[in-house]
């Protein structure tokens, strides 16, 4: 249960990151998930990313709507903030929260059902904001806690445990996202925690909105044969076209990359994204390049991942707005009060 | 028979809209109130940008009543499609005008009024070259005829029109023209004044004349909220249309640096999303809206209400159910907003009488939702908050300072060896909060499941039940801490009234007619809910409590039934609702029906 403690016991050789925290120090309640749900491996990659970016636990922000993925930032970084929001609202939730204080990190843990059925609508919108923050779907296709039901991502003819195929066309989020605007979009698996803790990284430090879509099986309800979202299906059809590597400012590019196989990508706080290219065709700065290469792949019954489009130029939702650089939170009440008289003087404008 | 009257007049003006009328009749109401004589406007306009018709009506009021009156003097009949109607507005005694550029082949006619026609349309189309400034300058035009009839000062007229077109002087020359059109035509063909006049006066000094919206926008950057969300809808659109404005001007650095943020979100359910995740994060935030509005929001409410959070929402009431009449007035959200959401719930509300209170009602909102973390509804309605009332200037204290609650820094977090979030530490049911980003002891987990009184998850049947009675340990805090009731006693008096909102006016005005009947009565206003101890005491010292408001199913004698268990034989209902603002005579006709019931028995 959520509630019970784990035990605190590290390791004096532990690695720390910069802030001198060890793993540990990002690590939440005990998830009451099933055994072997993939939610919990994309909740150690996020404790993983957040470590190895040295994030102070308590300027991280974890925010979530209501499900199986919402239930899970109980499940990291117990020292953060987290706001449980209701269903399918945590978009909104996340724009005030990061209009009042955009100083802290917003990570918003989602899943298909929150953000593609009843949550459609903020999750459109939030992407139109280019709100600053780092979006994650855990996408099953069903609805867990009520028992297997279909979500809008489940695709056509995908058969979840004891039930119909599926004859509804899905909702892909990467392509919806594209499509809308977002200027970070990636898809990851939980089977693959190496391809998605720089993934979470980026996303994290990425200035504006950035959406992961992550293939995360349901083993209770849709883990079967004919199910077009389990371990086996996704392994199977799985391919990283697109390879991305993330380097703290502070940090020199070391690997060693063949030339025009690498391509850095300079972010805001100095950080760079590196993509290596699976596939000599793709570019992920193009929004159509993107967007067209997705759709070949459904139609191949292929499941892309990796870092799939960047956009680091376009503002967030603060710049746009034009909002003061000390968060909104902050401003002393002094300077946000234009005193008795200008209000005096304001009365003649009434008579 | 003939009216005569001076400084007690009734305008109404009935219009096309869309064609420029309402400067025309704004112009006019400020005229009279420059010449130092009180006024109220009504605007009654529908629920489209043009061509359907809308009316305002002026009452110029030396008396200086509040509420609107259906005794209608003098009617400028402007638009054709109403001009039966508004004939028949006319009461006995009085004068209509109306374009007679067009000869009607059937014009109505009555026998007990005077009737004036004005070709307006005519002089204009002469006058003016475009169709556009024909269209107008035709309802400028009738200033100008009414100025000449009433008497209004020409001179404050043309400092008035100086003023407003400040920016663009070749427009000061063409209005005095056309109201000059009108006003020479009235003296040359009329007898001017009539017996109903206007005559200054001093009794608007240190008044000014404003909509509740704008003044509850005034009042949300007084009180320091940075972060307004909002869906648009009628009639509350104009507050954050207010907000906005004022931010410009009192909230922006010279580099165009903003210290507030708006979002215009894509629905009511985000609007009210925002709020909240803003007033978690530590920023004022509101949302205005109206009745569908809050329906939307409901389940947001709800969860602000248990996991306790802070939201100002501004519910410009309008006419339900559903989509009503969205141009139209009604006290009607009242138990929807008082009990908003499923589970056991209940809010605080707020319910200003006019404009000035708007203004005030916006810090004592966000000082209670802070102080109290919870959502606080300021109940206002269209009459409130789009028309145009006479009120007091605004002033503000500077030695306000924003009561923000309980909220702890981090340095008393350092000093405390753990932090739990709902723990009634003071007695008064309000537990301590943190701020996310303060201090890593101040972390915990806000959520609409079940939780203890130290924050976490849980579905413990003792644990969660201490919760939520804690909750009602706090709604009797907030009792203590809503704005007093507006009571005025006289012991004699065994009747009392009691009403909400914007009732007041028309209440008020009834009462000091009714004494002249020698029918007493006493004055009670709930200005929130939970209803106060003054106001238990009132409906306690009285055998019978005539309850005034402008919903069907009287709402508020219901909600004193569930709040403070009134009996409900005392309370007798007296039910407005039909849209327009209530009026003194309909309060009037019905204390005297209910009195003579009371003789019969």
């Amino acid at each position: 249960m959520s509630y019970i403690a784990k035990p605190k016991v590290t390791h004096p050789k532990m690695p720390r990151n910069k802030l001198g925290l060890t793993v540990r120090d990002y690590e939440g309640g005990v998830s009451t998930l099933c055994a072997g749900c993939g939610h919990d491996s994309i909740t150690a990659a996020i404790i993983q990313a957040v470590f190895e970016l040295g994030i102070e636990p308590h300027k991280l922000a974890k925010m979530s709507g209501i499900g199986c993925s919402s239930k899970t930032p109980a499940y990291f970084v117990s020292q953060s903030h987290g706001f449980n929001s209701v269903h399918g609202r945590m978009a909104s939730v996340t724009t005030g929260g990061n209009a009042a204080n955009h100083d802290l990190t917003y990570i918003g843990v989602s899943g298909d059902g929150d953000s593609l059925s009843i949550g459609m609508g903020q999750f459109a919108h939030v992407i139109r904001r280019n709100l600053n923050m780092c979006y994650i779907i855990e996408n099953n296709g069903v609805y867990g806690l009520t028992k297997g039901q279909y979500s809008a991502s489940a695709d056509v003819g995908s058969v979840a445990k004891k039930a119909q195929p599926n004859r509804q066309m899905p909702i892909d989020p990467v392509s919806t996202a594209i499509g809308l605007g977002a200027t970070y979009i990636a898809r990851g698996f939980s089977g693959d925690k190496q391809q998605l803790v720089p993934l979470i990284k980026g996303a994290l430090m990425h200035q504006g909105f950035a959406l992961l879509d992550v293939i995360s099986p349901c083993v209770t309800f849709n883990d079967n044969e004919g199910s077009t979202k389990s371990y086996a299906h996704t392994r199977q059809h799985f391919h990283h076209v697109i390879d991305a590597d993330y380097i703290a400012p502070s940090e020199e590019i070391v690997a060693a990359y063949d030339e025009g196989e690498a391509m850095p990508i300079q972010m805001h706080d100095g950080s760079k994204i590196v993509f290596r290219k699976v596939n000599e065709d793709y570019d992920p700065t193009s929004r159509a390049a993107a967007f067209s290469f997705l759709r070949d792949s459904v139609n191949h019954g292929e499941i892309i991942t990796g870092l799939l489009y960047i956009d680091e130029s376009t503002g967030d939702m603060h710049s746009d707005a034009s909002t003061v650089e000390t968060p909104l939170s902050q401003v002393p009440y002094a300077d946000l009060n234009p005193g008795s008289e200008k209000l005096a003087a304001l009365m003649d404008r009434y008579r | 028979m003939t009216l005569s009257s001076v400084n007690d007049v009734t305008i109404k003006i009935g219009t096309v809209n869309g064609t420029g009328s309402a400067s025309a009749n704004g112009l006019l109401m400020k005229a009279i109130f420059r010449m130092g004589i009180p006024v109220v406007g009504k605007n009654y306009f529908p629920s489209n940008i043009q061509g359907l018709p809308t009316w305002y009506e002026i009452r110029v009021t030396g008396d200086g009543h509040m509420a609107r009156t259906e005794r209608i003097d003098l009617v400028i009949a402007m638009n054709v499609q109403t001009y039966e109607e508004d004939m028949a507005a006319v009461r006995p005694g009085g004068w209509l005008i109306y374009d007679s550029t067009w000869p009607r082949s059937r014009l109505l006619n009555r026998d007990d009024i005077h009737v004036f026609g004005v070709p307006l349309s005519r002089i204009c189309n002469e006058h003016f070259d475009t169709v556009r400034a024909r269209i107008l300058m035709k309802n400028i035009a009738y200033v100008g005829v009414v100025a000449a009839l009433l008497e209004i000062d020409l001179e404050v007229i043309k400092a008035l029109l100086g003023e407003t077109f400040a920016s663009k002087k070749h427009l000061i020359e063409s209005n005095l023209e056309a109201i000059m059109l009108g006003y020479n035509y009235a003296t040359e063909n009329f007898q001017c004044p009539l017996p109903v006049r206007v005559e200054k006066m001093g009794k608007t000094a240190g008044h000014i004349i404003v909509d509740g919206n704008t003044a509850a926008g005034l009042g949300c950057v007084y009180a320091g909220a940075t972060v307004g969300a909002w869906y648009p809808i009628t009639p509350s659109t104009s507050l954050m249309d207010a907000y906005k404005g004022f931010c410009r001007e009192y909230r922006e650095d010279e580099d165009g640096n903003k210290s507030y943020c708006i979002v215009q979100a894509e629905d009511e359910l985000a609007a009210i999303g925002v709020v909240l995740g803003a007033a978690w994060n530590g920023a004022r935030a509101f949302t205005p809206t109206s009745g569908p509005g809050i329906s939307l929001m409901n389940e947001f409410i709800g969860f602000a209400y248990y996991a306790e959070v802070p939201a100002v929402i501004f519910d410009v009431q309008r006419t339900g159910p559903s989509t009503g009449m969205p141009t139209r007035t009604q006290q009607c959200d009242l138990i929807s907003c008082a009990y908003a959401s499923h589970g056991d719930t209940k809010h605080v509300l707020l319910f200003p009488a006019n404009p000035e209170e708007c203004f005030y009602s916006a810090p004592q909102a966000f000082d209670l939702a802070d102080r109290l973390q919870t959502p606080v509804m300021v109940l206002s309605d269209l009459d409130v908050g789009m028309n145009d009332w006479m009120c007091p200037d605004l002033k503000w204290d500077e030695n306000y300072e924003p009561d923000r609650g309980k909220v702890l820094s981090a340095e008393e977090l350092e000093g405390m060896e753990k932090f739990y979030r709902y723990l009634d530490v003071d007695g008064d049911g309000i537990p301590y909060r943190t701020l996310p980003g303060v201090h890593p002891k101040g972390a915990y987990f806000t959520r609409g499941s079940g939780h203890t009184k130290y924050g976490a998850y849980t579905e413990d049947a003792e644990a969660y039940q201490e919760v939520i009675d804690r909750l009602l340990v706090k709604w009797e805090t907030a009792r203590t801490l809503v704005p007093e009731a507006e009571i005025e006693y006289s012991k004699f008096n065994k009747v009392g009234i009691l009403t909400i909102g914007s009732c007041d006016g028309a209440v008020k005005e009834a009462m000091s007619k009714l004494s002249d009947k020698n029918i007493n009565l006493n004055y009670c206003r709930a200005r929130a809910f939970p209803f106060t101890d003054a106001i238990r005491d009132f409906i306690d010292k009285h055998e019978r409590i005539y309850v005034v408001e402008q919903n069907r199913d009287a709402q508020l004698r219901t909600l004193l039934m569930l709040d403070i268990d009134a009996d409900p034989d005392k309370l007798v209902s007296m039910l407005h609702y039909n849209g327009l603002p209530i009026s003194a005579d309909f309060v009037i006709e019905r204390v005297l029906e209910e009195a003579a019931k009371g003789q019969a028995a």
